[in-house]
Formats: C-alpha cells, structure tokens, sequence
C-alpha cells in the first residue's frame, strides 16, 4: 500500500480577508499524478501556497505523516511552479542561475531524504546518486529544452520560456512531491507536449508524486490518475474515470471551466 | 608636475578608503536596486548622521555610534514593515527623518561642540587618518566576505523571496544580515561621498552596468569596476583641480552611466547579445 506523502485535513483559508478555501479533506499517496481542477477563483493557488507554509490556514497538514519543525524541514524537497512570476525587467540573472537556485540548500535536502527514509520511503532522484549539481542543472536545462539559452537573461526570454526555466529549477532538486499551479499557461502546443510526457515519465518511472493545477481537462483525462475538483469546498477527490463518468460534473465544475472542455474537445473534433 | 601628489599620506589614505567603499558599495547596492530598495541607503545614512551627532554628544567615538544607531534602526524598520506592512518607500522616509530629526536635535543641543556639519553631508575623505583607514579596510573586507559567502542565497531571496524560502533559504535571517551589511556599507560610504550622495554610489554603478546584458556575476563585477574606476578618479582628480571629490566621483558614475545609456541607444550591448547568441 503507497504510503500518504500529503495529508490535508479540515483546512480552511482566507484571501485577502475573504473566504478562499473552506474545510477540505484529502490525501496525496506515493506515486499519485493528482490533477485539480476548479474555476478562477476556486482556492487552488491559495491551497498550494498552504501546503507550502507560505500562507496561514486553520487544519492540518501533513507531509510524510510531519507536521511541524520537520514538515518545515521537508518543504525544501518540494518542487512548486507558480502560475506566474512577476520579474524585474533588467533582472541579470541567466537561465542557468535560476535554474541553480533549487539545489540552494543541499543540506536540507539530505535532512529532508532522512525524514522521509524513517518513514519507510526513498529518494527516488531523477538524475541518478551519483550526478554533480552542475549536471544536474544541464539534464534539468535539456528535459524543458532550454539548454540553447543556458546564458540568456530570464528577464529576456518569452512568458513560456520563462515558465519552463521555473519548471527545470522546480525539477533540479529532485522533488518528492512536485506542486504545480497551471503551469504550462502561455507555452505552446509543442512544448505543452514535452511537458506532459516529461511528467508522466518523472511520475512513473522515478515514482515522483505530482500535484497539477489546470484548466485544461483533456489533458487531466489524458495525463493524471487521480482527480480533485474544488470551487472553495472540495467537491470530489478520486480516480480519474469516476470523475470523467461523473453526470454532476457541469454542477461541480463551475459552467466557464465546462465550456473549456467543450472548446477543447471541439479543437479535437 | 606629475603625480607626485599620489605619494602623499592623506591621498594614499583617500584612495583605499574611497576603494573600500566603492567595492562594498556596487555590491550591496546590486542587491538593494534589485529589490526596488535604491533609497534605503540614503535612509541609513540619514540614520547615520543621528547616530554621529549622538557619538560626538556623548563623547563617543562617533562612527560606532553612527553603526549601532542605523544598524538597529534598520532592524527595527524591517520588523515594523513586517508586523504593519508599511510600503518599502514609506518606511524608508520614516528612518531618513527621523535620523535627520534626532541629529538635528542633538546638533542644536549641545551647540557648544564643533562639528564640521559640512563634511558629513558631502564627504570628506581626504581627512581620512589612519586609524579610520585601518577600520575601514577590515569592516568593509568582513563586509565583501559575508557577500560573497551568500551571494547565491541572496540572489535568490532577492529574485523570489518566497520559491528561496520554499527551498529552504532561512529567509528573515538572511534579511537581517543583509541589513546589517548595507547599514554597516553606508556608514564607510559616508566618509568617501558624504550623507547626501551615498545613493549615487549605490545606484548609478549598478543600474549601468545592468544595461549590458550580462549574467548576475558578470553585472557584479562590472557594477564594482565602474564604482572603482569613478572613485580613483575622482580623488584623483580633485587634488590637482582643487574640486570636492565626493561630487567628482559622483558626477563620474553620472556620466558613465549617460554614456552606457547612449551606447545602449545606439545598439552596442543588444549587437553584442545577437552575436553571442549565433554562435
């Protein structure tokens, strides 16, 4: 049975003094690609960023079956894309520093792989026990296909290219638990594409457990395995096909995320 | 005639001292550009002109007073900032009238005491002895180590303050030494450029050399040559012209910075970057 690598039980927060997310409950097991869906609005970056220690909230969470000092100590093997990084237009940092800037703290890292080898788990690592940071960092650079632009300046490069630096400094450290918060908004087709079939591999071969934030519910159904859907209350967690097979779907997902699916399934057609 | 100038005490005193400071400077002030916090430099030393007057009011060496003053006022102006979430800019008037207010104050108070008000505002480092020469060179080189110690940490926490603290960059403590740092930077600025142009030295060297298009280390070591270079000539020059140095430096890093803008307009830096990205 695959150990629970995320609890959330009970946890409410607010946003901006309003109301984001409301009591929910749910798991994350070893291994699990979970796709969450909901309209804007919905609670989703306000739950990461609880599950993150970046935003107070009422409830538990647990990594591991951690709460506390050695939850905090594990946050550092977590790998989190946002859904938009606001950066300075002359910032001088290369693609190559920021994707650097997720192996920053190699001893937490370790501290966090003991605390989860307690447990009964292992670091499964992508690039292999034995690879250098700075291989790391060029095998991270090659699976978003940004070795190319290794030096460019972030502050340069296109909103997608930006985004896949993110998700290559989010991979580097070899995450545990990898959150993402509709991460491939603004990147094409082709490397939306890539993307995909990056996280399935990291997901079923390195055992890499995978949170993913989207709107895009043909690539939920074609990629995750589990399936959440929340609108401030969580309104179902489970397997993807008893989600996809769920009539309420149009009442638990709000009518602008349906007409998405439409519009996708329709560019399919 | 020549330079002849250059083997008196004073001068030699001048240059290490105005070296010192530009280094520590362009590095600290990378860090404080990039954080939208190109004034807070101009705060401390408004701090630190409080802090002096309290030295001379209280028969104390001043520049340890200036540093206890505008380090644990900067500490306590970023606790406040936390706990009230005042705007970085707000915070920053608040330190730089109140320094000034205190010094005001203390300066009026014991009106009986000499102190020469004009070379704090604008420098005087020239009169740099020896003894003030010794402390700069070992505060600013502890200063220059703890940058380059943390340098990717700060980078970092400078370029997204919550992914470093996601990925376990002890970010508030990291906040606070760099504010010691940038306190403890300005207070030997202040002797080279004086109160009222420390920003310059602060600013212009790095929003220049960020112009070029280069990497973070790149732009660090261009930001501290600029600053070096403006600063050995402006000492330089100011002898045998007979002008203030602090204002030629200053006036220096104004004009390099014009002449990178120009350069810039002209397509010299975006040229160089098509370049390199052939080949």
């Amino acid at each position: 049975m695959p150990m629970n690598v995320l609890d959330v039980e009970n946890v409410s927060a607010s946003y901006n003094g309003a109301l984001a997310i409301s009591k929910i409950s749910f798991n994350v097991r070893e291994g699990d690609l979970l796709g969450i869906v909901g309209p804007n609005g919905a609670g989703k970056t306000t739950l990461f960023r609880a599950i993150l220690g970046l935003q107070n909230y009422q409830g538990k969470i647990k990594l591991f079956g951690y709460e506390g000092s050695q939850y905090a100590s594990l946050l550092p093997m977590v790998g989190y894309v946002p859904q938009k990084v606001s950066l300075e237009p002359n910032f001088p940092a290369t693609v190559y520093d920021v994707v650097e800037m997720g192996l920053l703290s190699e001893k937490k890292l370790n501290k966090g792989a003991k605390l989860i080898q307690n447990c009964g788990c292992c670091w499964n690592r992508i690039f292999g026990t034995s690879s250098k940071n700075s291989e790391k960092i060029e095998k991270a650079l090659e699976i978003v296909g940004l070795e190319p632009l290794r030096s460019r300046r972030i502050s340069e490069l296109s909103g997608g290219e930006q985004q896949r630096t993110f998700i290559a400094s989010a991979l580097v450290k070899e995450p545990v638990l990898l959150i993402l918060d509709e991460p491939v908004t603004g990147v094409d087709m082709e490397v939306q594409n890539k993307f995909y079939s990056v996280l399935r591999k990291i997901n079923k071969e390195n055992k890499i457990t995978i949170i993913w934030a989207s709107h895009d519910l043909t690539a939920i159904s074609d990629h995750a395995t589990k399936v959440a859907c929340m609108n401030r209350d969580l309104f179902f967690h489970g397997e993807k096909d008893e989600f996809f097979s769920n009539k309420d779907l149009i009442k638990t997902y709000s009518e602008s995320a349906m007409q998405m699916h439409m519009h996708n399934h329709s560019h399919e057609v | 005639m020549g330079l002849d100038f250059l083997t008196y005490g004073f001068m030699q005193r001048a240059l290490i001292t105005g070296i010192a400071a530009a280094v520590c400077c362009a590095m600290v002030g990378l860090y404080l550009v990039l954080k939208r916090y190109s004034l807070f430099g101009d705060a401390l030393s408004h701090m630190a002109f409080g802090g002096i007057a309290l030295g001379y009011f209280l028969n104390v060496y001043p520049i340890w007073t200036a540093t206890a003053v505008s380090v644990s006022a900067a500490m306590g102006i970023t606790k406040l900032r936390k706990s009230t979430k005042i705007s970085g800019d707000a915070a920053i008037a608040v330190m730089l009238s109140s320094g000034l207010g205190m010094g005001v104050i203390l300066v009026s108070a014991a009106h009986g005491f000499t102190i020469d008000l004009f070379s704090f505002l604008f420098g005087s480092v020239l009169l740099t002895n020896t003894s003030d020469t010794l402390s700069f060179i070992g505060i600013s080189g502890g200063v220059i180590a703890t940058l380059l110690v943390f340098r990717k940490p700060l980078l970092h926490f400078t370029f997204d303050e919550e992914q470093a603290k996601i990925n376990g960059v002890s970010v508030e403590k990291l906040n606070y030494l760099f504010i010691a740092l940038a306190a403890v930077t300005v207070i030997i600025t202040m002797r080279l450029v004086g109160i009222l142009l420390i920003s310059a030295l602060i600013v212009l060297p790095n929003i220049t050399s960020m112009m070029m298009g280069k990497g973070f280390k790149k732009t660090m070591i261009i930001s501290i040559s600029l600053s070096v270079a403006a600063t050995m000539i402006g000492i330089i020059l100011s002898y045998p012209l007979n002008l203030a140095p602090s204002g030629s430096i200053v006036m220096i890093l104004v004009a390099m910075y014009v002449g990178t803008l120009l350069a810039r307009h002209a397509g010299l830096f975006s040229k160089k970057a098509v370049l390199q990205e052939i080949s």
